[in-house]
Formats: C-alpha cells, structure tokens, sequence
C-alpha cells in the first residue's frame, strides 16, 4: 500500500532518541495556531511511496543510528493515515529499527491501536491542558488525547510528552501544574519537553501565501523557558 | 646499538635500524579512560605567554596580515639569529627568523613569487637576496624553460590552476621524530651508508641523482645540528627526557620550515611519540601532568607563530595564511590496541588552555574501535572550537599501516617512508565546457585541447556529450601528468627538500598527486543533461555560453543513485585515464577531490553551467555537494559523498559539514553523543573524511561584519581550518552561503 509524504529528514537530532530518520507525513487534521510544517497540513499533494520503499531509505542510515536512533514518523499526523505507518513499522521492526512515533494523539480506533502495537516510543504533544484552549487553538478535543494516553498506559508504550510553549497562550505556570498534574498519573511517560514556540516557519507560510497566525506572537525567552522548566522539574 | 638515554626503552629492532614505528609500538602506553585528568585551565607562565603570542597576533592583523619582513636574508637554517617571544619563560625555543611572526624571504621557489609578495606589504626585496639570485636558476625558471606551450595555454585558461611551479610544492612529511629518537649523528652515519652503497653496480641517471640528493641531505643533517647549537642546544644524540624530545623534533621541523615554503607543512604524528618520554618521565618523578600539558602548550604556541610570506594570487587559493601543520591524532595499531595516549588528549586539550585556534590542524583518525571516552572528548572539542577534522583511519590503515601521518589536508603517507609530488587541481567543470566547445574557453577566448565542431544540439543529448567529454578528459589526463613531471623534475633540481627528505628513507616511495576542482557540478550537470532539458544558449559566433534547463533533475547530495553513481564513475574514469601517462620517478598516480578555498577562484573563472550554476559562481569545495541542492538533510549529504571510492582517490576526498547545534540535539550531552553516532555511521560506510562545524549562521554573519569581535573564530573549510576574519570578503561571502544543517 501507498501513502503521502511531505519530505524526509535524514538527521533527525531531536525527535526521539538519537539519530533518526524522519518521515513527515502529508495531511493533517488539526488547524493549530502554532503549526510549523503548514506545507504538510493538506491530505492532498506530496509524493506516493510505499512502506516498502520507505524503510529501504531509513535502511541506507542504518549505520547512524547507534544503539539509540531509528526512525521516526512526523508530519503532518502519521496516525491520520494509521495503515499506512503501521506497515512502516511493521517492515522497521522486521529489521530491527527503533521506531518512534511522533503525534497528537487526537483520535484512536482500532487502525491506530494496530499501528501502536510496533511503536517502541511515543512523542506525544499535548499542545494545551484545558479543555476550551485546546479546542480554541487546535480544534479537537483534549479528552480524546488523554483518552490516546490512557491507551498508551495499558499498553505500557514509553512515551515522551511535549509541548511547545507560546507566549500568551500556555506560557503560565498553571498550564505547567496542570501539565504535571497529568503525567503523574502515568508511569509510562519517561520524559516530558517544553519546546519553545519558534518564528523559523514563517518564511514556509510566507511560500505558501497564507498568514501566519501566530506571526505577531513573540519567541519566549530562555529565561523564561528557565523558569517553566524548573517548574517542571521540581517534586 | 645501545644509548643510556634510551634506557628503560624496550624493544631491540629501532636500536638497529631507523624505525621509529618499531620503538613506538614497544614502548607505548594506551590510555582508554576519559579526560577527567586535563586542566583545561593554563598555569600562569602558560597564560602570560600566550598573552604575549595573542598581542602579536592583534598587532598582525592591524598591520594588514603581515607583521615583519627580513627584506635582507635568505631563509634557511642558521641565516637568522635565535629568536624568541620571552626567553625566560619558553620551554620550547626556536623560530622561524629572529623575531616572532616576522616572515623570511624564501626565493627558492622562484624569484618574481618573492619579490611580489614582499610588495604586496609594501616592503621590497633587499639588494642583497636580489644580487645573491641574479645568477641563479629558481624551480620557477627551471620550470618555465621547459613548459610546453600547450601547458602554458592550460594554465592560462585556468583549465589547469594552483600548480606549485612558482612556490615550494610542500605535502612532504619529514619524520621530524627521528632527529629526537637517534640524535643527529646517528641519522648522518645511516646516510653516509646508504650513500656508500651506491655506485657499486648500476650508477645512471637516477643512482647519480640520488648520490647528489644524500650528500646534500647529508649537508643540512649538519645544519640542523649547527641550528639547535644556535639555541644552545646539542641534538647530535638522542633526547633525554620529554622536553628533550619535544624539543629536538620541533627543530626538526623548524628547519623543514625554514628551508622550504612549501603549501603545506605538515608535522606528521608526534603525540602519541611524545607520550612514551612523558610517561618515562612520570614514571621517573622529574614531570606532573601539570608540567606535560606546559610541554605540550608551549610547543603549540610555537607551531601557532609558524607563518610563510605568500602573494595575493596565492592567497585567492589558499585562504586564511593557512601552513596545514596537520598533526594526525589517534588511530588503531595494526595489533588491536588503540594508539590514543593521554597525550593525544593533552594536544587535543590545548585547544582550551590557549584557545581555538586553526593551526596546528589537528586531524584525529576515527576508527569504529576508538575508544568511547576518545570519540566523545573528540565530539566536544568539535562542538566547543571547530577546530578538528576526522578521517577514516579504518580505510587507510590496512593501506598504510598504522605510523601514517596526513600532510596538508587528507592526504595519507607512511611517515619517512612515502611522500607526494604534490599537483593541485584540474577543473573538471570547465574541461566540460570546453568539450562541448569543441576546443574553446570561452571565458578566456583561448582555443586549446582537440579542436572540432561546437556541439550543435539546441538541447544536449547525454551519449553524445559523453562521448566528447571522454575525449578531453584523456587529452587532460596525458596534459596533467606530463605538466606535472616538468614541476617535479625542476622542483627535485633547484629546490630539493633537503632537510626533509634526510628525515626519509633513502629508498622513499613517491605518489603524484592529482586533483580535481567541480565535481558536483559536473555530475549535477550530467545528470541534468540525463534527467531533463538542456537548452543551449549561444554568443553570436555560435559558441555555447549558458545554458536554459528545463524540468528537475536528480542533484548530488540526496543520497540518490541515479546521480551518485555518475560521481563516482567520472573520479575512476578520470584516475584511469591519468595512470596512462607515466610519471616522473615512477610515482603512484594518485586523486584527490579537495579544493582548499581554491572553488571560489575556480568558480570565477568558469563559465554558466547544466546543472543551473550562474557564470562565476563558486564550484562547492572538495567533494561536497553544491550549496542549498540538498533536500533530505545532512546524512543524505554526508552518504553521496561516501559513495566515492577512496581507491580512486587515494589523495583524499575532502568533505565539510555544518551544522546549527541546535540540530545536533537539544543539550551538549545529546549533541556530543549524536556527533560520535554520525561519524561512527559515516565512517561505517568507508567514507574517507570530514570537517565538522557546530555554529550558526549568524555567528558568521556578525563576526562578517564585525571582525574585531571574533579574533579567533575558527572555522574549518575545505580540509583544514582557517581564522574566519582572515579570509578574503569574497571568502567570507562563499562559506556564509553555504549549506547549513537546521532544525526543521
């Protein structure tokens, strides 16, 4: 089977474990405010590849990846066309490739709980932690992903959460409480990153024709970052 | 042989003959632990006289790149008197003249090459050297009296560039350890040998020629005693401790330096050598690490003052003032042990005690079994300064053994055991241009090479292409080599390597040493002709001048085959046809894909290419593919380039990689672990070397506009690393635009 994919990344330094080939995927159901691939945010355009030809060019960084690397898929959502990475994986694990999954988590159905059967790790983005900015600035529903991580729980899947951190909209420390408040509740979260918000895809939508809407909204500070963190950090 | 100062050295094979490798691996000590043991903080002398060297180096930059020129003398071995930065407190001496960062004059090469540079600082050549060489035949004269006109037009038309016809060839190693193990006089009882022997049967061309070079190798063997004797020094037998023994092979090199001006200077592979004295030392109570780090900076600050007096034209080449005192550091032996000591971390460490900094250029053999602690301290120096490369010491060891060093950038010889003849670089991309010419530069207006019809397809036909170029390349193959045997016959006659070569074998084999410039251009070229429309655009006697391209085109750089494959079939292609011609001595035909800064000269002088390359755009250095073509990130970048096959290139095949830290992971522990995995993963794939930059873009943008406030920013180019403020704007402009790895 085919799927659509927007680009690969060949050195992927910072989404999961070590080296990673990353795979971004096209399409994407969500609209977030923050989004900084828009070029992969329609289901429509990129290019076909199977699964099959896929690993085989995760294969050829095979030697890069040290004993901590694989591949991961991004996007765009890959869970939004679930048969599809699930074959990725399936074939990544045959060959013995970490396989890291990079998602919203803003839907299960039984496709995606197949695909998370040959996931080793999971990147989870819980962009806010209430429930009305969640709807607000992504438009879906914060229940489903916590529903995702429940899933992710029985299952006992590592899971690192991320959330990129913006300027008026999550930037406060009750967002972080509340940040803590969830992932106290489950023992498979292994780490969890504060991103901070960057501008760098602006020029993306600029190529694109269509606005930015978060083209005002300022970069936080390290200071800043400094502080949520030790937020975070602290027991 | 005994000698007391060899005493508690083991081993018995180095006592009889000269084999320093022999002495090495008896004697040696591993070191796998980690890099807890360094101060990265310098003592006090330390600091005070690096304050010193930094202040020289301020007052060099202000005075336009030149401090001070001795207009008067003759460079060479005791024609200065000693010179020093602060007596008292140096435990290394010695300089090239008698003042620190002033340059000699070195007319050897050629006599024009000397007096234009001393210009170009507004000094002149004194009437003394002028009349001393009105008489005399420099390699420059000898050179030009025996160039062919064809070779001249070949020159002319930068078809052919950067050859060392008017400046000393360099990339010979002398095995400066020698002179510390054995002492002087030793080393001159083996050449009186070796001389002896000969003549006995068959004494001809080449046995009369080598009984002259011995006598004068002899000669300077001589001079290098006489010269340490200057500095109150006695090297006519073996060093005594490590001070000693540092102290000896630096006046070995002092002397290959002040002897000769070659491009490249190389030192060779003296850490690990060194460690062994550090280690007796230690052992006996006479030095601390405190003490062997001292030893180490000292020598380093002295290599740092290393400078030769170059021109303009030369500079356009080889940018940045650069001397590739390549030091290579690490390594496996051939028995399993690692060759990494604790010294090879102290010369790596010097790099913090006084600061990054592009000389020496530090080149640390990568190898899979390199121990971890090595590989992730190597990872952080890059991360922290810039200022190291990398090469696959798992491909060349099982071809040169485990005592190879790397003279200028990449290219590998046994040490005293080999050396080049040294030829720069054809360019690749122009040749093209000129086959689909028929025969004409039309940059230059110069007809050169077979002479036939322009092509005259409106779009290019990829067979018929091929079949002309396949033409020019065996005309330049045969044109290249017989060049390059008129450079080396003349350099041998009138500016023999005296010293360096007493610091060889008698018996020494030579490599030739070919380049080509444009490679990526070339191949994205031809594989735009493959892979989509290649209009001809034509001036108005019909020649073909640009080029319209219509439709994509697999580029190189993506990790894909289709254009890949072509790379790598034109460096075979073009080494096979090279090896058709014979060489002067019998050297190995050998190819390198490096450049220096020299693409963004090769560039100028090229016209509009196939692959959409603007007429006098820089070419991209070395190997690397062309800037801002690579579409799947950096390890695609990095896998095209480990498809060309390092035994037709045995010369080296250069590659530089930047990247922003933040792509290399979110903190300095995930960065210095991701950098071992990627060299670990490119060497895997046999690739043969590369230069690592951590930095951002903006880094060099700033320190572009505001030099004063990066005196020492280090970045590494193509094989070898320069002070960013000392390139040209132009130089500055072409590595700004370069492609940069980021986060996506």
């Amino acid at each position: 089977m085919t799927g659509r994919i927007s680009s690969f990344q060949s050195l992927g330094a910072v989404d999961g474990p070590g080296i990673r080939f990353v795979v971004f995927f096209k399409g994407c159901p969500l609209n977030c405010l923050c989004c900084h691939n828009p070029e992969t945010k329609a289901f429509e355009g990129g290019e076909q590849y199977t699964a099959e030809e896929i690993v085989e060019k995760a294969l050829r960084y095979k030697e890069y990846f040290g004993n901590k690397g694989g591949i991961t898929l991004s996007g765009g959502e890959p869970i939004a066309q679930p048969e599809f990475a699930c074959e990725i994986f399936k074939l990544a694990k045959e060959k013995g490739i970490h396989t890291c999954l990079d998602t919203s988590g803003y839907t299960l159905n039984e496709d995606i709980k197949e695909l998370l059967e040959y996931t080793d790790l999971v990147l989870l983005d819980i962009k806010y932690t209430n429930t009305e900015d969640y709807r607000k600035n992504v438009g879906a529903e914060l229940s489903e992903v916590l529903r995702f991580l429940d899933y992710l729980k029985s299952k006992k899947i590592s899971t690192w959460i991320r959330q990129v951190i913006i300027p008026t909209l999550n930037d406060n420390e009750d967002n972080i409480l509340k940040l803590k408040e969830i992932i106290k509740k489950y023992p498979n979260i292994e780490k969890t990153e504060l991103l901070p918000f960057k501008k760098l895809c602006q020029t993306k939508y600029d190529n694109l024709r269509i606005e930015f809407p978060l083209k005002d909204t300022p970069e936080p500070s390290s200071e800043r970052m400094k502080e949520l963190n030790s937020i975070m950090e602290k027991s | 042989m005994e000698h007391k100062n060899w005493s508690g050295f083991k081993g018995s094979a180095w006592k009889d003959i000269i084999d320093v490798r022999d002495f090495i691996q008896n004697n040696y000590k591993e070191y796998k632990g980690d890099n807890t043991f360094l101060d990265t903080t310098p003592t006090k002398r330390t600091a005070h006289l690096m304050a010193k060297v930094n202040e020289l180096f301020k007052e060099e930059r202000a005075r336009g790149g030149v401090l001070d020129i001795d207009t008067d003398t003759v460079s060479s071995l005791t024609t200065y008197a000693p010179g020093y930065i602060d007596k008292e407190n140096e435990l290394i001496v010695g300089l090239q003249t008698d003042a620190p960062l002033k340059r000699g004059v070195n007319p050897f090469g050629g006599m024009r090459m000397a007096r234009q540079a001393c210009e170009a600082y507004g000094y002149k050549v004194g009437d003394k050297i002028e009349n001393e060489f009105r008489y005399r035949t420099t390699h420059n004269d000898g050179v030009f009296r025996a160039y062919t006109e064809e070779m001249r037009l070949a020159r002319r038309s930068h078809v052919i560039t950067g050859l060392p016809d008017a400046y000393g060839r360099g990339r010979i190693i002398g095995d400066y350890r020698r002179v510390a193990l054995y002492g002087i006089d030793r080393l001159i009882e083996e050449k009186e040998k070796d001389k002896a022997a000969l003549g006995i049967t068959e004494f001809k061309t080449d046995q009369i020629r080598l009984d002259e070079e011995l006598f004068r190798q002899i000669k300077f063997l001589k001079l290098m005693k006489e010269m340490a004797e200057m500095y109150g020094y006695d090297i006519s037998g073996p060093a005594a401790n490590a001070k000693e023994a540092i102290q000896w092979t630096y006046f070995a090199y002092l002397a290959a330096i002040k002897e000769q001006n070659g491009a490249a200077m190389s030192l060779g592979r003296v850490s690990t050598f060194f460690d062994i004295y550090i280690e007796r030392d230690i052992e006996n109570g006479t030095l601390d690490e405190k003490g062997a780090q001292e030893l180490m900076d000292d020598f380093v600050m002295k290599l740092r003052l290393a400078r030769h007096l170059r021109t303009p034209e030369y500079n356009e080449l080889f940018g940045g003032d650069p001397m590739w005192i390549t030091e290579a550091v690490g390594g496996m032996g051939e028995d399993g042990r690692t060759l990494v000591t604790k010294n090879s971390f102290r010369v790596l460490n010097t790099l913090y005690t006084l600061g990054s900094s592009p000389e020496p250029n530090l080149t640390v053999l990568w190898s899979n079994s390199l121990p971890d602690s090595f590989k992730r301290f190597c990872a952080k120096v890059s991360c922290d300064t810039d200022s190291i490369q990398y090469e696959n010491d798992d491909i060349m060891r099982p071809i040169y053994g485990d005592d190879y060093a790397i003279a200028c950038c990449v290219s590998a010889m046994r040490v005293g055991k080999q050396m080049q003849f040294f030829g720069a670089r054809c360019n690749l991309a122009k040749l093209l241009l000129i086959a689909i010419n028929g025969g004409y530069d039309t940059t230059t207006g110069i007809h050169i090479g077979p002479q036939m019809k322009v092509m005259q397809d409106e779009i290019l036909n990829m067979a018929d292409v091929m079949v002309r170029f396949d033409i020019y390349i065996r005309w330049l193959a045969q044109l290249y080599v017989n060049t390059m045997n008129v450079i080396h016959y003349m350099h041998d006659k009138y500016a023999y390597e005296k010293s360096q070569m007493a610091l060889h074998d008698t018996d020494v084999h030579r490599f030739m040493a070919f380049g080509i410039a444009g490679l990526s251009v070339v191949a994205d070229s031809l594989s735009a002709i493959r892979y989509a429309d290649v209009h001809t655009i034509r001036d108005e006697n019909g020649y073909i001048v640009d080029f319209n391209t219509v439709g994509s085109f697999p580029k190189f750089g993506n990790d894909d085959d289709r254009v890949d494959s072509i790379a790598k079939e034109l460096s075979h292609k073009f080494i096979t046809e090279l090896r058709r011609t014979p060489t002067y001595r019998n050297a190995e035909h050998t190819l390198s894909l490096l450049t220096i800064t020299s693409n963004v000269m090769y560039g100028k002088n090229t016209a509009a290419t196939p692959d959409g390359r603007k007429a006098g755009e820089p070419f991209a250095p070395g190997a690397n593919p062309m800037h801002n073509r690579e579409e799947n990130g950096a390890l695609a970048s990095l896998n095209s380039v480990a498809k060309l096959n390092y035994n037709d290139c045995r010369d080296g095949i250069s590659n530089t990689f930047s990247i922003v830290p933040e792509a290399l992971g979110k903190e300095e522990g995930e960065r210095v672990d991701n950098l071992v995995t990627i060299l670990d993963g490119y060497f895997a794939k046999k690739a043969h070397h590369i230069n690592v930059n951590v930095l951002n873009r903006e880094t060099l943008i700033d320190a572009y506009n505001n030099p004063e406030a990066y005196p020492n920013l280090t970045i590494r180019v193509s094989g070898y690393a320069v002070n960013f403020h000392k390139l040209s704007r132009e130089h500055q402009r072409e590595v700004i635009s370069r492609t940069f790895h980021e986060v996506v």
